[in-house]
């Protein structure tokens, strides 16, 4: 089974700061980490090949030369080989544009590494938070897709995944080919090992630079491929965080509930 | 002369940092408070190498140098000064000395699965009445022909109880004093071999600690390390590295006091302003900051002359004797600068400051490094 990670080098949100002054972010020396919930879908992507030794594990970046770095740190997690899309046309790019240059990379990929089974991703960046490129992908490939996994396993030819949803978890199957995007699962992702760091340390990274495939539209990607337009970005009001009740019966939760809602004044 | 990691240290370091971080920091607390083995990290740090850093691939070990052990030992006890003895005292004091003094066979035999952390490591050699007289030994080892009888008992085992391999000595012939003195590998069960009381200890307490009891131990004779009557000279040689394992740990517990003492101050506000903004604040970290930062040369210059092959055991002893005494000093500072709330086990400073203490007492106490340093410079 050969599974595809996307993976996005991203600041560190937890070592931003904040400039008193234009109140921006301040970027500069800011650390530069793999994105969470990428580490999330290369950790879903190591369980099966926890299982099944065959399958195998490559991560696709897009970036400037320094993500290199993430490409490294997923070799050193998890993943059998990693690409780098790096190039000044496709800088600018939106989502919509990413995406698209993405799709264009899987099928480049795919002449050298045969076709992906699954392509996995993070459920979003934590740098934009707009969990678009995931689904977008799945629509150029014209591909099934599950987000928010949490996680996931074969079972016979599908991949039965384990989706967060707000009213509980739901187990979807989907059978390949079949984008996943991933949230934070209730496990911590594996440490690189020592070994695999050596290894890696010393891996070439293949780069996909300018051009890589002669048909791609160059009207979809880069700035001018980007249609989105950034008018305000505010922070969202934070939901309030709500409860779920279990028990063994209905009768059991309703008790509890009619507790609860007494308990409060409520009722 | 370069005082900076090339790029395969800076990038492991990274390793040690993101685990002692994420695994190990969490659970630093609830070992201490509940005096309990860090039985949970070791098939983590088994999983990713850090259970044989500095021994050949052959063994299975991750070929990397003594520096690079250093350091890991050195971020773990940052955040857990137990997790950190526990992986020096197995890589220190059991493989080293198995690498250093065994036959081929016993390599094969025992350091594969010890490097690769699925079997763990002590050293015995400390008794009831043998502390820094390590020479005057009870436990005994006779001859029987085809095996060695060992009868006697060790006390202050690191890792004893949670042990597969145990390197110890043992008296071969009470005539010859020092030189009666060898060394043997012993293994969990076998036959009249227990462990025994479990210390309750002031600081370490995740660390653990037991005797181990020797009740007619048939030792097979291919189980004697190094040659017979050298065990003495292999304890004292295991020890002058382990002394490095230990100056990492007694460094590490420095820094991660510094670590949590910096970010105290600056939230900590009287007289309305933070206590970092205080003369004597920021004077009390630049000299606890200059002498942890000692420390770290002395350590790490003492790894980088075993990693040269240069002798190594007066550096050794100069860095234990400095970077414990060291952490003594620092956590105690630090826990005043907390002040009160520092008392409490609400915050980890109280918990670093009994760590400290036994880095200035074990693997030979600071009076034993200081007669190794002063013994050789009047030679």
């Amino acid at each position: 089974m050969n599974i595809l990670v996307c993976a996005k080098q991203v600041p560190d949100t937890t070592e931003i700061k904040i400039d008193p002054v234009t109140n921006t972010l301040i970027r500069d020396g800011v650390p530069a980490i793999l994105n969470p919930y990428d580490g999330y879908a290369l950790e879903a992507a190591a369980r099966l090949k926890d299982k099944d030794p065959e399958v195998k594990i490559v991560v696709v970046t897009m970036g400037p030369e320094a993500a290199k770095a993430v490409s490294k740190e997923c070799l050193a997690i998890a993943a059998d080989k990693a690409y780098l899309v790096s190039g000044r046309s496709f800088a600018g790019s939106d989502t919509l544009a990413t995406s698209y240059i993405l799709y264009n990379a899987v099928k480049e990929i795919e002449k050298v590494e045969g076709k992906f089974d699954f392509i996995f991703c993070g459920k979003q960046a934590i740098d934009g938070d707009t969990a678009q490129v995931g689904p977008e992908m799945a629509e150029w490939l014209g591909y099934g897709q599950i987000t928010n996994g949490l996680e996931c396993e074969m079972n016979g030819d599908k991949l039965e995944v384990l989706k967060e949803g707000a009213d509980g978890n739901l187990v979807l199957s989907i059978k390949a080919p079949a984008v996943v995007t991933f949230t934070k699962p209730s496990f911590d992702p594996r440490f690189p090992t020592i070994k695999r760091k050596m290894a890696a340390n010393k891996a070439v990274i293949e780069v996909l630079g300018d051009g890589f495939n002669p048909d791609m539209d160059d009207a979809k990607i880069g700035l001018k491929g980007s249609p989105t337009f950034v008018r305000k970005s505010f922070t969202p009001p934070v939901a309030a965080g709500g409860e779920i009740l279990k028990a063994e019966t209905p009768e059991d939760v309703v008790k509890l509930l009619v507790g609860k809602l007494t308990e409060s004044h409520v009722i | 002369m370069d005082f900076r990691n090339d790029e395969m240290h800076e990038e492991l370091l990274a390793v040690y940092k993101d685990f002692a971080e994420k695994a190990v920091a969490p659970l630093a607390a609830e070992l201490d408070e509940q005096e309990r083995f860090p039985e949970e990290l070791i098939p983590t740090m088994a999983e990713m190498g850090l259970m044989g850093i500095a021994f050949p691939e052959e063994y299975g070990g991750m070929g990397m140098d003594e520096l690079s052990y250093v350091q890991c030992v050195e971020e773990i006890s940052k955040k857990c000064a137990s997790t950190g003895v526990t992986l020096s005292g197995h890589a220190s004091l059991c493989c080293w000395p198995i690498f250093h003094f065994g036959t081929e066979e016993q390599k094969a035999k025992y350091l594969p699965d010890l490097l690769a952390g699925k079997k763990l490591g002590a050293f015995g050699l400390t008794e009831a009445n043998a502390g820094t007289d390590a020479a005057g030994q009870k436990t005994v080892a006779e001859d029987m022909g085809d095996y060695y009888l060992v009868n006697g008992s060790k006390m202050f085992i690191t890792n004893a109880a949670y042990a597969d391999i145990f390197i110890v000595m043992a008296m071969t012939d009470k005539s010859q004093g020092t030189k009666g003195i060898s060394a043997f590998i012993m293994e969990k069960g076998m036959e009249g071999f227990s462990v025994g009381k479990k210390e309750h200890k002031m600081g370490i307490r995740g660390s653990n600690t037991c005797e181990l009891i020797f009740e007619n131990v048939k030792v097979p004779k291919e189980n004697l390390l190094g040659k017979l009557g050298k065990g003495f000279a292999l304890a004292m040689q295991t020890l002058d590295g382990g002394r490095i394992g230990i100056a990492a740990q007694a460094l590490g517990i420095a820094e991660g006091a510094l670590d949590v003492t910096v970010e105290y101050v600056k939230q900590r506000v009287q007289f309305g302003k933070p206590i970092a903004a205080f003369q004597n604040t920021q004077f009390e970290l630049a000299q606890m900051k200059a002498n942890t930062d000692a420390a770290k040369m002395l350590v790490y210059r003492a790894a980088n002359a075993l990693d040269n092959g240069e002798p190594y055991s007066i550096l050794a002893a100069e860095a234990k004797l400095f970077a414990a005494r060291n952490a003594s000093d620092v956590t105690r500072r630090c826990l005043q600068l907390y002040g009160g709330y520092g008392y409490t086990r609400e915050y980890p400073i109280e918990r670093m400051m009994r760590d400290a203490k036994i880095t200035e007492i074990y693997e030979g106490t600071s009076e034993v490094q200081m007669m190794v340093v002063g013994g050789s410079m009047i030679r």
